[in-house]
């Protein structure tokens, strides 16, 4: 139950990002499961819990790391997708691209998005502020409470009970 | 013009806390990248360049860490009526609150704020937070562009 509560939604088609940002995020000392889709139409289907997903628990995920760039349906569709359906709207959404174009960045604030990242080059770069968004999202930030009215994940405490 | 270096904008009424922020986030930028207002209206004269700060150059922060309970107006107006028009709809507002209420941490997302982060009480802890946070909107974030029209 808990443990549904700290799921992470990671929308990523490049596998060496993915096993990067996959890396960076375990060595945070929370009990995170990290969810991973390879595109667009993936993503939504998670987020609305349909297709695939049809079966999951229907609780919001706590953060959303979103490429720009996806396959089938690309990062600022997904954005706005999600802004738009009262299920999801208030899901923190960081976009996590390569893109440092300023019509980008703009788009992307305007569809709702909590934070806009430019992933570093280097590997190193890369791990690092993997980090510090993992802290800074997961450790420091307060989500939304879920939609379905579940207790709001309590992140500083979340000890397993049992 | 010095204000036109400001990066982070800090709405705290409270001294002690104002104090504690200010001397946490010294590590990552200069004095004056730094502009603290004391309540609600200041933040909106600031944020929309009217009364004090008719003058100053319209360039907008980095960051805005507003706090909820504020004097004049209160932070999530401060909140509706920066997102309500389309100079300051894009700058990231980082709610740093004494306030762990669902309806507030609720109303705050639904207003559109980047962030909620509810202020530890322990001294240490909020200077760490502080810091976190200033790190991460200062170097990790890509703030929105500033508006073409404004000026």
């Amino acid at each position: 139950m808990n443990e549904d509560c700290l799921e992470i939604l990671l929308v990523e088609d490049n596998a060496n990002d993915e096993a990067l940002a996959l890396y960076a995020l375990r060595g945070l000392l929370v009990a995170n499961k990290v969810q991973v889709a390879r595109d667009g139409a993936e993503a939504l289907d998670y987020a609305f819990c349909i297709g695939l997903y049809a079966n999951r628990t229907a609780e919001n995920p706590l953060l959303i790391l979103l490429d720009k760039h996806l396959p089938l349906v690309d990062g600022l569709d997904v954005l706005r997708r999600l802004r738009a359906d009262s299920r999801t709207y208030m899901i923190p959404v960081v976009m996590l691209t390569a893109s440092s174009e300023e019509r980008d960045i703009r788009d992307c604030y305007e569809q709702g998005a909590n934070s806009y990242i430019v992933k570093p080059i280097d590997g190193d770069q890369f791990m690092k502020t993997a980090q510090k968004l993992g802290y800074h999202w997961l450790l420091i930030d307060r989500p939304p409470p879920d939609r379905i009215g579940a207790d709001p994940p309590s992140l500083i405490n979340a000890h397993p009970a049992e | 013009m010095i204000e036109n270096a400001v990066q982070i904008l800090l709405v705290e009424d409270n001294a002690n806390d104002e104090l504690l922020a200010v001397r946490a986030l010294k590590g990552l930028l200069a004095a004056w990248n730094l502009w603290v207002v004391r309540d609600g209206a200041e933040a909106l004269d600031y944020a929309f360049c009217t009364g004090p700060y008719a003058d100053r150059a319209a360039r907008n922060p980095q960051l805005i860490l507003l706090d909820k309970k504020l004097p004049l107006v209160d932070g999530l107006e401060v909140l509706r009526r920066l997102r309500a028009d389309p100079r300051t709809c894009l700058i990231p507002i980082v709610m740093l609150t004494g306030s762990a209420e669902e309806s507030d941490i609720t109303e705050s997302y639904r207003l559109g704020v980047n962030s909620y982060i509810v202020k530890p009480i322990d001294f240490n802890q909020l200077a760490e937070t502080a810091r976190k946070l200033g790190g991460y909107w200062l170097r990790i974030n890509q703030a929105p562009p500033n508006p073409v029209n404004v000026g």
